[in-house]
């Protein structure tokens, strides 16, 4: 580019952005601590709106603060509410960096239908809707198994799993490779000249390069898959929208609980995919300074 | 095969090269014998890199073969990883591991492909870190080192291989010009130890100083080919006459 | 054709391999429909999510600054929530603050759940659209705005030739981006019962019990929607691609 450029840089970081983007899969989750101020002041609002136009039998806040715990945790052995959306996402993450990471190597392979084959399939996973995997897996795979004599219950939280680990997987997938392909071919050809066998070079050169340049956008996928387990309450996994659901209802419906309870579960999710977001955010600075 | 000192170590005869449609090497032919050090020179886009990498089995070739120590390089049945343990490679752009220190840097294929003691390897890194004059350095990582310290970790590195032929490939054109000497010195002493050395550069002095024979491409044939002193003051072919009047 | 559609109906006989849209011209009617309603859902979705990013990146240059404050609130609003919580607000909240009409012993909403969701997620695609315009409009140096000028363009034609050109074509991968995730997107309509691909299919599994084969059918017809956008958008990014730039 000449000294006098025919645009200005913010068009290098829209490109940029945009194409990390597509490489990644999703934009960076953004949040900033004053975000989490002004879902703590909204709720302050509506509950005060809430506790004015209320027929005043108890008051919304009394009520909020009563079907806490349930929403949180549930009932029997506390794993239940926000507690599963976080198990939930925990496992599907699990699940998915391992598949995704063996399939993002398959990308890259050397042998043609493995990497044909495994394209195809973080291709398909990547452009299917979350909902629409969603069904699929809890719909289609069985409420128990049968091994032997031993029959092996599988809960609808356990469908959610896996239902959320197939994006995932695919994502992660993209993202190994991105990081694999964008290390320079020289790496490569040093270590051939060395006469290192291709696994060794993998192993020993290439991804432990990559580890660096990968933890952020899995550490975004995270925050992305955890805000998104809340669809699994449409098929009533009972996890804490599902729980939120119930609550209102059992209070009777009324239209006043409503901002509340859905300001309420902003928060705590707030709460807990903020200090993720902030932490990538650190780490890619602070991976991004070494060359 | 059984290949001894008087035959070339390596040989190169009537190899043709094209990327797609665009042919890149037209019939080059010459040898290298054991301890010779050659210069290949030319302008841009003559071949000369596409060609030491031939040797190397970084590139195929089209036709024509290559011969390292009597052992065809570009046989489809040739283990590739045997033939690099004999042929070491310098990069323009130095091609160091990031996330290793000079000392690992050094120690890690005789460990790992060599397969060599580790104690051993290490004694023998460092003596090889400080042949290249970096004692001091061997726990720095590269992104600590200058670019010039950087290539002479590249050099110690291939030599922990224990090649039989050491090919470079423009190393010095990265550097600055005041590093550039640190690296030319090391690679004098390398000849002057009786190493057959290959190398791709632009370094006219050091070319005349250093080297046994000396081969000019344009275009993907050579030219014109001798020993420094008469490639240098008496050149016959009108296109070696002009590249020198216009780098010299 | 009958006898393309008589293959199914052995089909199911045969294997019992049901898919009943092929050989019942009902459902077969239902599904084409579904499938009608997403594109329409994706379509203007698109459009009126475009012309929210255009007003909005020209608000965020505007004098008021609570029109700046206002802009910019609403896009950290709705980026940083989840558009399904979005989708909800806009239907059950706002949707009831809204005239509805007697339709014979009911109250009808004038507009309907695909109304709310074409509005819900025009807004949600429109604040990531805000950024993405006014960083391409801000690329355009002001140098280039003065030439154009003092070639004797007027500001507007300065506008129009030059400016947009150059900002729509550094835009165009990032646009293109949030329409894939846009078409993904609009399954969440599901929600509010809007009659889009994932919906009907619910119902037509329901009635028909042939909950793989509707569920093939989604596959197919998401995966298929997307690589086609994709396929296009990228020979699309190709011929507007500015040498010296590019991803």
């Amino acid at each position: 580019m000449s000294d006098l450029p025919v645009l200005l840089p913010s068009a290098a970081n829209l490109l940029n952005d945009a194409g990390r983007q597509r490489r990644e899969g999703a934009f960076r989750v953004d949040l900033k601590l004053w975000h989490g101020v002004v879902l703590v002041a909204a709720l302050a609002v509506v509950l005060g709106v809430a506790e004015a136009a209320g027929n005043a039998k108890e008051s919304p806040w009394a009520v909020l603060v009563n079907w806490m715990p349930f929403i949180l945790w549930g009932q029997e052995g506390h794993w239940q509410g926000f507690s599963l959306n976080i198990i939930i996402s925990f496992f599907a993450m699990l699940i998915g960096t391992v598949v995704g990471a063996a399939l993002g190597l398959m990308q890259v392979s050397l042998l043609l239908p493995v990497r044909t084959g495994s394209w195809i399939v973080t291709q398909f996973f990547r452009n299917s809707p979350w909902l629409v995997l969603l069904f699929t897996i809890m719909l289609m795979l069985p409420f128990e198994i049968q091994i032997g004599d031993t029959i092996i219950p599988i809960p609808d939280w356990v469908k959610a799993v896996i239902g959320f680990s197939l994006p995932v997987m695919a994502n992660i997938s993209e993202v190994v490779r991105g990081a694999v392909i964008s290390l320079p071919s020289g790496q490569w050809e040093s270590a051939e000249s060395l006469a290192f066998t291709r696994f060794q070079t993998m192993w020993m050169i290439i991804l432990p390069q990559c580890v660096k340049r990968m933890i952020p956008p899995w550490m975004n996928w995270y925050a992305i898959l955890a805000m998104a387990t809340p669809l699994c309450s449409i098929m009533g996994v009972e996890e804490s929208v599902t729980f939120t659901q119930q609550a209102m209802s059992a209070e009777g419906g009324r239209p006043e609980l409503l901002a509340p309870f859905y300001v309420f579960l902003l928060v705590i999710f707030f709460i807990y995919i903020y200090p993720i977001a902030r932490w990538t955010v650190r780490l890619e600075r602070k991976y991004s300074v070494k060359i | 095969m059984a290949w001894d000192e008087s035959q070339p170590m390596v040989s190169i005869k009537d190899v043709y090269k094209s990327f797609g449609d665009l042919e890149v090497l037209k019939g080059v032919s010459f040898d290298v014998m054991k301890r010779e050090v050659i210069c290949i020179i030319g302008p841009s886009g003559s071949g000369k890199s596409t060609l030491i990498r031939c040797v190397n089995a970084l590139n195929t070739i089209n036709s024509g073969s290559i011969t390292v120590e009597g052992q065809e390089v570009h046989d489809p049945k040739l283990d590739k990883l045997e033939l690099r343990k004999k042929v070491g490679m310098v990069f323009q752009q130095y091609n160091l591991f990031p996330h290793k220190t000079a000392i690992e840097n050094v120690m890690m294929a005789p460990i790992h492909v060599l397969k060599e003691d580790k104690a051993e390897v290490e004694g023998r890194a460092y003596a090889l870190i400080k042949k290249v004059r970096l004692e001091g350095k061997e726990n720095s990582y590269p992104g600590e080192l200058s670019g010039g310290q950087q290539q002479r970790v590249a050099i110690a590195r291939s030599l922990a291989m224990r090649p039989d032929v050491m090919l470079f490939d423009e190393v010095t054109a990265a550097l600055d010009p005041e590093t550039v000497k640190e690296v030319l010195v090391t690679i004098q002493e390398l000849a002057e130890d009786g190493m057959t050395c290959m190398l791709v550069t632009h370094e006219m002095g050091f070319a005349r100083e250093l080297a046994d024979h000396i081969y000019f491409t344009d275009r993907g044939v050579i030219v014109e080919h001798g020993p420094p002193a008469t490639f240098f003051d008496d050149a016959k072919d009108p296109r070696t006459k002009e590249f020198l009047s216009q780098i010299l | 054709m009958e006898a393309f559609y008589e293959w199914f109906q052995q089909l199911y006989d045969s294997t019992g391999w049901n898919f009943v849209f092929m050989y019942d011209e009902y459902e077969r009617d239902r599904l084409l429909e579904a499938m009608w309603v997403t594109i329409k859902l994706s379509l203007s979705c698109l459009v009126f999510s475009l012309v929210v990013g255009v007003i909005g990146a020209w608000a965020q240059g505007a004098k008021s600054a609570i029109l700046r404050n206002f802009i910019y609130w609403y896009i950290q609003a709705f980026r940083n929530t989840p558009p399904l919580v979005q989708i909800l607000f806009f239907y059950f909240v706002i949707g009831n603050l809204f005239p509805t009409y007697d339709a014979g012993g009911y109250q009808e909403q004038y507009i309907g759940a695909f109304g709310w969701a074409v509005v819900s997620l025009s807004f949600f695609a429109g604040a990531f659209n805000v950024e993405i315009f006014r960083a391409g409009v801000e690329a355009v140096p002001t140098a280039t705005v003065e030439a154009a000028q003092s070639l004797g363009y007027s500001r507007l034609k300065a506008y129009l030739y030059i400016v947009l050109p150059l900002a729509f074509r550094v835009s165009l991968p990032a646009l293109n981006n949030n329409l894939v995730n846009l078409v993904k997107t609009t399954t969440l309509a599901y929600i509010i019962a809007v009659p889009e691909m994932m919906y009907t299919a619910n119902q037509m599994w329901s009635d028909n019990v042939n909950v793989s084969e509707m569920m093939i059918v989604l596959f197919f017809f998401y995966v298929g929607l997307v690589a086609i956008l994709v396929y296009f958008m990228h020979r699309w990014e190709r011929s507007m691609r500015i040498p010296g730039y590019g991803a």
